[in-house]
């Protein structure tokens, strides 16, 4: 019994704290982006041997964060503006635009995971939007 | 004559003589006009090389333009500083508006010695004090480029500057303590690389203006070229410092260098953003030999602790 207790007792203290603290969390999910572009990027550079099945699961894990990340105000909610974060405040004065380029960003890497690329060259054409948006957000919505 | 007297004549004269010669210093200096008459006629395709490597768009077109959009430099953005907001004006080919009736004399005038065809001083927020380091036939070759671009109509918004730095006169002053053409960097038997890496960054490149920490007069600090500095607008987040030291991009390679140049990727594969943003789309427009000239510069100036 006590052992339930506990284990609930633990539960609630990490659910609240996932939802408490929305910036360790996005910086979290960046970090797993920069993560899967570390498996996409030196292919399309030419560093690394294409690999189909690898990069078709990278695909998809960044595509299921972008589209996580549509949640706008889960993951920079008001008040999530200060702190240890490099979130620019256009994304709360600005928020319309900010949505706008969440959005764009999904359709990118959804587009490009439903290209399956099978060699470099479609891989190539597939991934240049997805690249090329990582830089476009950090542009007008980071510090 | 009572000596008090005597004493408020000597300073009355002296600063008398004092303001002649501040007039003097501060009075706008042109370029050599031989020099600017014996220019062969504009290379458009050079002109369009240049026209990226000194980044013009990242300035004078709309703010995060890209693609052809760089190419309607109908000016307007604004930036803010410790010594109020400039702003940068139509520079395209309308003939009242923009510079469209300017000579080639005009531009490099303004480019390299930050005069007017009027005869007023620039403010150094348009970086002049790196494009003087620049070769006046690039400038010739970026002029019959800027000639093939669109007319923009209107004319951007006038400078909100607080006094005394509204005082144009005063920028000659500025200009004779710190507008100085020397490369910078002392390079030991630089080879061709080096060189064109060095011309590069330090004159069209303008690297400097944002990765080298400034004094109280707002002119660079050459002891600390590249060191990194205090972002420009308040609040922002202070620009890295991209020497080879611990604290920089010891640790980069010159090929992650000259990737970061192409594509924004770091070799974490963060993306840059902010201002890098624009300058990486105008970095990457240029031949892959330019950007590792660029990477061997940045690897063979000296390396240095963060500026800020
Ligand atoms: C729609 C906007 C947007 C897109 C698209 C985006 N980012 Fe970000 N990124 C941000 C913001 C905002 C931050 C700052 C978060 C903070 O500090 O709170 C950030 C921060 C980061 C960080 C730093 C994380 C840390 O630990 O501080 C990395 C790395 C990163 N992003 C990588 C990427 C990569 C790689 C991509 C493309 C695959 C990408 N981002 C796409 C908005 C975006
Ligand atoms: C860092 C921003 C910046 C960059 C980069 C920049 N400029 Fe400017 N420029 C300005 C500002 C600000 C002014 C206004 C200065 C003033 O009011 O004294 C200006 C003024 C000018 C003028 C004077 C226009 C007039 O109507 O008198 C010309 C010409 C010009 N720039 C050309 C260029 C060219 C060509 C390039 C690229 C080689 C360039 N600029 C790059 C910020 C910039
Ligand atoms: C208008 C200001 C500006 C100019 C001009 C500029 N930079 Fe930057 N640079 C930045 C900012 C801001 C960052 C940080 C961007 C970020 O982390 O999102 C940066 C980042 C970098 C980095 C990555 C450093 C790191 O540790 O991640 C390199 C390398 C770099 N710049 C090189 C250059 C070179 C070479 C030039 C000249 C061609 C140049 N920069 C011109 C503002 C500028």
């Amino acid at each position: 019994m006590k052992f339930f207790a506990f284990a609930a007792a633990a539960l609630v203290v990490a659910v609240t704290s996932a939802a408490a603290d929305p910036i360790a969390d996005r910086k979290a999910d960046m970090k797993e982006r920069g993560g899967l572009m570390r498996v996409l990027g030196p292919t399309a550079q030419g560093k690394t041997e294409f690999d189909a099945a690898t990069i078709l699961d990278a695909l998809e894990k960044l595509n299921a964060r972008a589209q996580a990340a549509m949640d706008v105000e889960k993951f920079y909610p008001a008040g999530s503006e200060t702190g240890d974060t490099k979130a620019g405040p256009k994304i709360w004065s600005e928020r319309e635009a900010f949505q706008d380029a969440t959005n764009k960003f999904a359709e990118a890497t959804a587009a490009a995971l439903a290209a399956a690329p099978q060699d470099l060259e479609s891989f190539r054409a597939a991934f240049g939007p997805v690249g090329a948006g990582c830089g476009t957000c950090h542009e007008a919505f980071r510090l | 004559m009572s000596v008090l007297k005597k004493v408020a004549l000597t300073g009355a004269v002296s600063v008398v003589a004092v303001g002649a010669a501040l007039w003097f210093a501060s009075a706008p200096q042109r370029l050599n006009a031989a020099t600017l008459a014996a220019l062969g006629p504009g290379d458009v395709a050079n002109g369009e090389q240049v026209f990226f490597a000194s980044g013009c768009a990242s300035c004078h077109a709309a703010s995060g333009a890209s693609g052809e959009e760089r190419l309607a430099l109908g000016g307007g953005m604004k930036f803010e500083t410790g010594f109020g907001t400039f702003v940068a004006p139509n520079i395209s080919q309308h003939p009242t508006d923009g510079i469209g009736n300017w000579s080639v004399a005009d531009l490099a005038n303004a480019m390299m010695r930050g005069v007017s065809p009027e005869g007023e001083h620039y403010y150094p927020a348009f970086p002049y004090a790196s494009y003087a380091r620049m070769k006046p036939q690039d400038v010739a070759d970026l002029h019959a480029f800027m000639q093939t671009l669109p007319a923009v109509e209107g004319k951007a918004e006038t400078v909100a500057i607080p006094f005394p730095f509204n005082q144009r006169r005063g920028i000659g002053l500025w200009k004779a303590a710190f507008l100085d053409e020397a490369p910078v960097a002392v390079l030991d038997n630089p080879s061709e690389q080096l060189q064109r890496g060095q011309y590069l960054v330090e004159s069209m490149g303008h690297c400097a203006e944002c990765h080298t920490p400034r004094n109280a007069f707002g002119a660079l600090d050459t002891s600390q070229w590249m060191a990194g500095a205090a972002a420009m607008e308040t609040g922002g987040r202070p620009i890295p410092n991209i020497t080879a030291s611990d604290d920089g991009i010891g640790d980069w390679t010159e090929g992650d260098i000259a990737e970061l140049l192409s594509s924004g990727f770091t070799p974490e594969y963060d993306s840059v953003g902010g201002t890098m943003a624009a300058v990486v789309r105008n970095i990457s427009e240029l031949d892959a030999a330019d950007r590792e000239a660029m990477a061997a510069y940045l690897k063979a100036i000296p390396a240095h602790p963060n500026g800020y």
